[in-house]
């Protein structure tokens, strides 16, 4: 199987993800384009912890350097749409 | 696998180190001669942090001379120089004093690291009121206990952190009369019950004088956490600023012309001590940065603003070595000079790696919010054996001891034994007791020594070497905490009958809080439950004080009386020998 994410499904995982890391967060007020350290109470263990659980989630290898990429829904979103699930 | 030591040797041309000979500066030292670099309140009126920090430069020929130049989330830049340093803590000063904030008051500072933290920390030292800093990321449990115990007078914070964290527990605060906001962007704000600060800063005179000072006056509160009770807030006075100046030389190697960036947060006493007063008594350039970590980001600081002395933390470094060495090469990173770490101890690979990416080793010192300041470190211009937390600081006389049943204590000479590090009191920085808490104050001391409850041993040279904690304590990424205030929390669900909090060992942070819980009857174990209780002790602790992990146990060891035993959860989680179980509750 070689099948392109839709960004449906992955906002969907990564808003689970996020779900696991801070459950008190109330996720439908997210906004897409904002960091998510600058609206959810997540440190930088929590955020660490969430790309680890990107990586796992969705097969992927993310370098240190695009961590930061990772920090918006959006962000996420472009990050894994090129992907592949293999 | 035992390290090499980093053998130190000087260049033409380097800076020579302020500390260039260890043994022989230690031998002359004196606090009462290190007191004379200072100044002193102008006509003999004592001494005070603020005139140290701010003033006697503002009056002098560094007046121009970059303070802080603060680092925005979003790209903004603004320079303080001394004399906009003097002006706006005048201004603060003279906000405090107009309500009738009075010497020894309490003001409370719950803020990210925005400019106005600083200028209210250098204003409440002016108005000799006491400065207690309150880290952001705490949840409103937190910051309720510390309001209530350090009985706050006023509270500075922003209308985010305000209606985020503190309208829900405002009502619990009597003593609370003040309540400054910083409105988001710096715009004017009118929520009931506050005032806001841009505009009473604005209405206010940018004079003030510094009123008679004694050295052992109150000037902060910093809270810390033990393994019982409620967080306990440290004292430190006025003439802290001493041990905080000198140690900046010796420790940090502060040098005039240096451009100096803690990465701490003042919500912790590192990002006070170090973060706010010792570059500004030096006179220096010190660095503020906003946002929190990212590994690039902070490499372009590092260039950009041309760092010459970085002083951060083990989870930070570890953090960067896994984007690897080659990251740090990319950026022009000569103008660093010293590099040095504090939290928690920085493990040997980390100290080495410093080498490949930066050309230098990292030099790791300890000490903790009680002391005030730097006690023990390693220096540039002596050898580090990586690992070791170094030695003490000039004027600072510290050993290992044992403690003895009729509560003495017995001071270990022979190198390579485990013992407590004790640390004998008179140092300007010592704390001068918990607030409104003498008993457990008394506690830390035996036989003439302070006690710091951290195991260590020394060997044959000299150097310190970090053990572990001797109590409960949880180290997570520099950060104490203490396990019965996230225990307390987490059996206020109705779900949890009990609750034993740990610190489990983890490679980035040294520990992450992970808390085990039994439940009441009529409540199942389930993942939906433990995301629940997550949440919960989440809402009300805050990411930096709450559980990363959560799991659930039938019931927890116990000794006889009842007291849940840490010891042993631990030592199950890491698969360990449990010891003496002989006060186990069920041990024949």
């Amino acid at each position: 199987m070689n099948t392109p994410l839709m960004p449906d499904e992955i906002r969907q995982t990564v808003l689970c993800l996020l779900g696991e890391i801070a459950p008190e967060a109330d996720l439908t007020a997210l906004k897409p384009g904002v960091n998510f350290r600058d609206q959810l109470d997540i440190d930088s263990m929590d955020f660490l912890n969430f790309v680890i659980m990107i990586h796992k989630a969705f097969g992927v290898e993310i370098p240190e350097a695009d961590y930061p990429k990772y920090g918006t829904l959006n962000g996420c979103v472009e990050q894994l749409s090129d992907k592949r699930v293999t | 696998m035992s390290w090499t030591t980093i053998i130190k040797s000087r260049r033409e041309g380097e800076t020579v180190p302020n500390l260039h000979d260890y043994e022989s500066i230690r031998a002359h030292f004196t606090w009462e001669q290190a007191r004379q670099d200072l100044e002193g309140l102008p006509r003999d009126q004592g001494l005070n942090i603020a005139h140290e920090a701010v003033d006697r430069h503002a009056n002098g020929a560094r007046a121009s001379h970059p303070a802080i130049r603060w680092l925005g989330k979003d790209g903004t830049v603004e320079d303080y120089s001394y004399g906009r340093l003097k002006e706006l803590s005048n201004r603060f000063a003279n906000v405090l004093q107009q309500l009738g904030v009075a010497r020894g008051d309490r003001v409370f500072v719950l803020a990210g690291r925005i400019p106005e933290l600083y200028i209210a920390a250098l204003g409440t030292f002016k108005n000799r009121s006491v400065f207690c800093p309150l880290f952001s990321a705490f949840g409103p449990e937190p910051i309720r206990a510390r309001l209530s115990i350090g009985q706050a007078k006023v509270l500075v914070t922003t209308t985010s952190l305000y209606q985020r964290k503190i309208a829900v527990i405002r009502a619990a605060l009597p003593s609370l009369e003040q309540i400054l906001l910083i409105g988001e962007d710096r715009q004017p704000t009118a929520i009931a019950g506050t005032q806001d600060l841009t505009a009473l800063m604005q209405q206010a005179s940018p004079s003030f004088a510094i009123g008679p000072t004694d050295p052992e006056d109150m000037a902060l509160l910093h809270f810390t956490s033990g393994t019982t009770g409620t967080p306990k807030g440290a004292i430190h006075v006025h003439q802290a600023v001493v041990a905080h100046h000198m140690t900046g030389k010796f420790a940090l190697d502060f040098h005039q012309d240096d451009v100096f960036w803690c990465t701490a947060d003042p919500g912790w006493v590192t990002g006070t001590s170090y973060g706010i007063i010792a570059p500004l008594t030096n006179g220096i350039t010190s660095i503020v940065d906003e946002a929190d970590f990212e590994a690039e980001r902070w490499y372009r600081i590092l260039q950009e603003e041309r760092v010459s002395v970085w002083y951060t933390a083990p989870t930070a470094i570890r953090m960067m070595m896994k984007g690897g060495a080659e990251l740090a090469r990319k950026y022009d990173l000569r103008h660093l000079r010293f590099l040095a770490s504090v939290g928690e101890p920085l493990n040997p690979e980390a100290v080495v790696w410093g080498q490949g990416a930066f050309g230098q080793p990292f030099h790791d010192n300890w000490w903790q919010t009680e002391t005030g300041g730097i006690m023990i470190a390693n220096y540039a211009a002596m050898d580090i054996r990586p690992g070791s937390m170094g030695r003490p600081l000039p004027g600072i006389e510290a050993a290992i001891v044992h403690k003895t049943e009729a509560g003495t204590v017995d001071v270990i000479e022979k190198p390579g034994e485990q013992g407590e590090l004790a640390l004998r009191p008179g140092w300007p920085s010592m704390f001068r007791g918990y607030w409104n808490e003498p008993e457990r104050y008394q506690k830390c001391f035996a036989g003439g020594w302070y006690l710091t409850g951290d195991l260590a041993r020394k060997d044959e040279d000299g150097y310190f070497w970090f053990v572990g904690r001797a109590d409960d304590v949880i180290k997570t990424s520099g950060h104490l905490i203490g396990p019965f205030e996230v225990e307390s929390v987490l059996i206020e669900h109705r779900a949890v009958a009990e609750a034993g909090v740990i610190g489990k060992p983890d490679a980035v942070a040294m520990e992450v809080v992970k808390a085990f819980v039994s439940l009441k009857d009529g409540y199942e174990a389930s993942d939906e439950l433990r995301r629940e209780l997550l949440g919960f002790a989440r809402a009300r602790l805050g990411a930096a004080v709450a559980p990363k992990e959560i799991a659930f146990l039938p019931t927890l060891p116990k000794t006889r009386s009842g007291k849940i035993m840490r010891r042993l959860l631990k030592a199950r989680e890491l698969g360990l020998p449990e010891g003496d179980t002989s006060t186990l509750e069920g041990a024949s």
